[in-house]
């Protein structure tokens, strides 16, 4: 299943916030989002999931996804959103409990994205028990659980310290490279987006529109070890963003 | 740097005064429990209660000794009455409580979930609110007859409202972000609800308990002041209308006793509702 993004425009009362967005986000490839803050990638992103509906333009689902999938558009949320008041567990279970599945059925769907995200020691644990990177495995076991189509990731790496950021991004290049999912991925990371983004969509500051569309063809894979390439890529985004960023820096917020 | 550093500060000491610990100033603001104070309070209390009665200083016209509001209350036991006005006090309170509970956070809900009843329905509460409901007893009395039905009504009107607003308040502060994670895993709006906006409720709704159980103790009381039988608070108007100040005593302690049962019963049900906390 692709998805496909039409003329995208939206604004909040008279503040245009993105205009004219176009691109596509092809099967089995990592799309990220990256941009200078408050330049609507966020907003973007839950337009992608429907949880919210642009001013105007569309976004269209092509193809349908497969009958095993269960929740086609699937979040990963910068603050996990786990519930804290069930286990590591049953925050992978609520996401099934309304598709009526056998409960054998169920428990295998947990065990595997358990082993999966290697968090099967910990099924029993409450979220205030684990660490930040721990909530975040939960939060993609229970995304995974459901077999998306497309993972939406806001910003999912945002609220961790950077050596944990960095165990994660390696287990989402393991995890890429077991099974190739399709995702959208949103930062403001530029290591983030050179180390997982097949397409990088660089937005420019508000009202958001697309910057430049940049492709890296090395696989996930080999980036680690292709250290030099990387970093050229990150410089060659940063130049396309450093003014930006400057400028919406300076700018007064009134949301 | 560190050496220069290093440097720096032993000349500093050889040559000004000498050293000295950095003065703590993190103290003050953290109580710690002391378990031993409250039941040396409670019986200090007593004992000088206990004193000025025997002594003349506190005379037994103005407060009866500690002995005698004993005497009054085996007296209460002995004669079998002390259950019947217990038991018909706590039927009244679990029913009036339990009742008004129900329908309050039924009420809360639909107020915080649906526009309609917000407007409809907030303002309404609002306005009957902060009516004391023992001003309504005499018309209970009408609608629901002299016996317990108006007493129950008093207490379950005086429950509902806090109740009302209290789990409104708590499903509005419930965190949107875990809200739209439930959206967005195309969870059902009944399982949204159950799942995620009435457990992220509940710490809110169970403190509000506190607030509605005392209310419903005070209203037990005021109501079973008219036309009933029996009852705690028709055994502490009957014993000051006799100007039986003893049995008076031991009534409020009975109340008191009951107050703190429900509150630790609470305590049990917040630890054991609410443990993922902390």
């Amino acid at each position: 299943m692709d998805l496909s993004l039409n003329n995208i425009h939206h604004q909040y009362g008279d503040v245009n916030i993105l205009s004219d967005i176009n691109f596509d986000i092809n099967s089995g490839e990592i799309v990220c989002i990256i941009g200078p803050s408050g330049c609507g990638k966020s907003t973007l992103l839950r337009f992608l999931g429907g949880l919210e509906r642009p001013t105007s333009g569309e976004v269209l689902q092509i193809g349908s996804p497969p009958d095993s999938c269960l929740n086609p558009l699937t979040y990963i949320f910068q603050d996990f959103a786990l519930l804290p008041w069930r286990s590591v567990e049953g925050n992978i279970s609520l996401a099934l409990e309304d598709h009526r599945i056998p409960a054998d059925q169920a428990s295998a769907i947990i065990n595997d994205v358990l082993a999966r995200t290697k968090l099967t020691d910990f099924r029993k644990a409450l979220p205030r028990q684990l660490s930040g990177g721990m909530k975040q495995r939960v939060a993609i076991a229970r995304a995974l659980c459901v077999n998306p189509a497309v993972l939406l990731m806001d910003e999912p790496l945002s609220a961790l310290d950077s050596q944990t950021r960095e165990l994660l991004m390696d287990d989402l290049v393991d995890l890429w490279t077991r099974e190739q999912f399709t995702a959208c991925y949103v930062t403001h990371n530029l290591a983030e987006a050179v180390r997982l983004g097949h397409k990088i969509v660089v937005l420019s500051r508000r009202p958001g529109t697309i910057r430049e569309i940049v492709e890296i063809d090395t696989p996930l894979a080999d980036r680690k070890k292709d250290i030099v390439a990387m970093e050229q890529k990150q410089e060659y985004l940063w130049n396309l963003m450093r003014d930006e960023a400057l400028a919406a820096d300076m700018e007064l917020t009134d949301d | 740097m560190t050496e220069s550093l290093s440097t720096r500060g032993t000349s500093a000491r050889s040559s000004s005064t000498a050293a000295k610990p950095v003065p703590f100033r993190g103290g003050g603001f953290r109580t710690s429990p002391i378990p031993w104070i409250s039941p040396v309070v409670f019986i200090g209390l007593i004992a000088f209660w206990h004193w000025g009665s025997t002594s003349g200083f506190i005379p037994a016209l103005v407060l009866p000794s500690p002995g005698e509001s004993l005497q009054a209350f085996i007296n209460l036991f002995e004669s079998g009455l002390l259950w019947l006005h217990v038991s018909a006090s706590l039927q009244r309170l679990l029913i009036g409580w339990t009742a008004g509970t129900i329908l309050g956070i039924s009420v809360g809900l639909f107020v915080a979930l649906s526009s309609i009843g917000r407007a409809a329905i907030a303002p309404l509460v609002a306005a009957i609110m902060p009516v004391p409901k023992i001003a309504l007893l005499p018309l209970f009395i009408i609608w629901f007859g002299i016996g317990e039905g108006s007493k129950v009504a008093t207490i379950l009107f005086g429950v509902f409202f806090p109740t009302v607003i209290s789990t409104f308040g708590a499903v509005d502060n419930v965190d949107r972000t875990l809200i739209r994670m439930g959206q967005s895993f195309g969870l059902s709006w009944s399982s949204i609800v159950r799942k995620i906006i009435f457990p992220g409720a509940l710490p809110a709704i169970l403190s509000g308990f506190r607030i509605s159980a005392s209310i419903a103790i005070i209203l037990l009381v005021a109501a079973e002041m008219i036309g009933a039988q029996y009852g705690i608070g028709a055994y502490v108007l009957l014993a000051g209308s006799l100007m039986a100040t003893d049995q008076l005593i031991a009534g409020v302690a009975i109340l008191s006793a009951l107050g703190l049962t429900v509150s630790y019963l609470i305590g049990r049900a917040e630890r054991y509702f609410l443990g993922w906390r902390t």
